[in-house]
């Protein structure tokens, strides 16, 4: 589903991000990418949503050539892909609601249909009393839930969470987890950046280790050693 | 599909524009300095145009006949001009005719009326006023009658004129060119600053791009609003513009004519008022449009 082929990105020329990385990611999977800061993650996290191009290399989604695609083609595979980050990355300005239609207007979907979809989505991650509020007055752990369930309405093949848990205690930590593990048993590909050992070695799900910008460890079921 | 996404393009366009206020606002104000800007060039043009044609107007060739020249002979000479293909129009001003505006002109000149009376007869000789085609075909006419051998001919006229038209032209020329890339100059300053206004209303939304382009929104998605968001801008801007205008010509349009001749700026305002609406309108919308262009997409690369 999600294949690297040889994968490097130098940026600026002589700051090597990742170096010859190769994996395949099968459907349904939940794979961790753990390492350090700096280690690669997110560069290879960017490479897979055609933020980033690679300087060697190709990225391939659902055997499509992800950077040979055209610019107008690329948001319907980011279509595809639901995306969780450590700062949320949601509107202010607009509601839990509006923030997660957004997305949905965003790729087109008529209003009855988004009516529909938004609150049972909201209510998978436990909002649906929270709708009308805005980002501020939320707690960071339902904020990250509200990015959670505006990466699923979609109802995308894979999710990639960049450090979900960074900005949160241990609490939230674990019920977004939880909240990803529920989303992986319903059937959608999970793929999880951290560098939490915690988290990791509580999954016991496929674990890729990054250092320095190269795979050292891609275990079935592994542990976070480093 | 297609049209979901047109009307939330235009709705959030209009939600943007009036959540911005105060940015709209400033953009608008520096988008009717450009605006003005332009406005001036065509006003500008317009005033020169008019002083131009009307120095043209006033240039012509005069033949001025002998006191003893016949009718016959005069009307012969017309007749050959009017075969020449220089030749737009001959006006035929008689001995008579000649007499009743020297002394219409001279009437607060009590000199020259009593030595006229005294004279008792007409000492002046019927005229044709020749006007050419073109400005450089004054030269052949002249030419022509001075050496057409036409012996009833006194002078011709055109010569002394000639210098000050030549002169006249070349400040009004010069004028032009002055203007012209002043105002241009002054304008494309003001597009410059209205266009970095626009881009920093943008720049401050470029997270809300950012995170756009991430959930799958197409470029043309993201971009749609800013574009009529522009467009907006530009429009109002445009009528504000226009608005000033009225009151500025009305001022300045007969202090302009007494110093140039011509037209009344406020007139040319009020009789184009549709067509000079459109092309402000037009100046507005493409700042706009283009400044959002631009300026969106710097963050869209991603």
């Amino acid at each position: 589903m999600i294949y690297f082929d040889n994968v490097s990105k130098i940026y600026g020329g002589n700051s090597v991000a990742i170096e010859g990385v190769s994996f395949t990611v099968e459907p349904q999977e939940f794979v961790s990418v753990v390492g350090q800061s700096g280690s690669g993650k997110s560069t290879l996290i960017k490479l897979l949503l055609a933020e980033e191009r690679p300087s060697a290399g190709s990225v391939y989604f659902q055997s499509l050539d992800v950077h040979n695609l055209s610019r107008s083609e690329i948001p319907f595979v980011r279509r595809k892909i639901g995306t969780v980050f450590q700062d949320f990355r949601l509107l202010p300005q607009k509601t839990a609601y509006e923030n997660v239609a957004f997305a949905l207007e965003a790729s087109g979907r008529e209003d009855e249909e988004i009516a529909a979809d938004v609150p049972h989505v909201l209510d998978l991650v436990g909002l649906s009393d929270k709708m009308d509020f805005f980002p501020h007055e939320l707690s960071g752990g339902q904020q990250q839930r509200v990015a959670i369930a505006r990466a699923l309405v979609n109802r995308p093949e894979v999710v990639i969470a960049d450090e979900p848990t960074g900005n949160l205690d241990p609490l939230n930590t674990w019920e977004i987890i939880r909240l990803l593990g529920k989303i992986n048993e319903l059937g959608t590909t999970v793929i999880l950046a951290t560098h939490d050992k915690d988290i990791i070695d509580t999954i016991g799900k496929r674990v890729i280790t990054l250092e320095d910008g190269k795979i050292v460890r891609d275990e079935k079921r592994g542990r976070y050693i480093l | 599909m297609v049209g979901t996404s047109f009307k939330r393009v235009i709705r959030n366009a209009f939600i943007n524009f009036w959540r911005n206020g105060w940015v709209s606002i400033a953009t608008i104000l520096v988008m009717v300095l450009a605006i003005l800007m332009a406005g001036s060039l065509i006003m500008f043009q317009v005033l020169l145009n008019a002083t131009l044609a009307e120095v043209e107007k006033k240039v012509d060739v005069s033949a001025y006949f002998k006191q003893d020249a016949s009718e016959e002979e005069i009307f012969r000479v017309r007749g050959l001009l009017q075969g020449l293909p220089e030749v737009r129009e001959i006006t035929y001003v008689s001995q008579e005719e000649a007499l009743a505006i020297f002394k219409e002109r001279h009437k607060d000149n009590a000199l020259i009326s009593s030595a006229l009376d005294e004279l008792g007869e007409n000492p002046l000789g019927a005229v044709l006023r020749i006007r050419a085609t073109e400005q450089q075909n004054y030269e052949s006419v002249v030419r022509f009658l001075e050496n057409g051998g036409f012996d009833a001919l006194d002078k011709v006229d055109y010569r002394q004129n000639e210098a000050i038209f030549k002169r006249l032209e070349a400040v009004l020329a010069l004028t032009r060119r002055v203007g012209f890339s002043v105002t241009a100059v002054l304008g494309f300053v003001a597009f410059l600053v209205a266009f970095n206004t626009i881009r920093l209303a943008i720049y401050t939304a470029r997270e809300e791009i950012s995170i756009m382009r991430l959930v799958g929104a197409s470029t043309w998605y993201v971009r749609g609003p800013f574009l009529v968001e522009g467009a907006l801008h530009g429009f109002f801007a445009s009528i504000i513009a226009m608005l000033i205008f009225w009151p500025a010509t009305l001022w300045l349009g007969p202090r302009a004519r007494e110093f140039f001749g011509g037209v009344d700026l406020f007139s040319f305002y009020t009789q184009n008022l549709f067509l000079f609406f459109f092309a402000l309108l037009l100046v507005g919308i493409t700042i706009g449009v283009f400044s959002s262009f631009v300026a969106t997409r710097r963050y869209l690369k991603i």
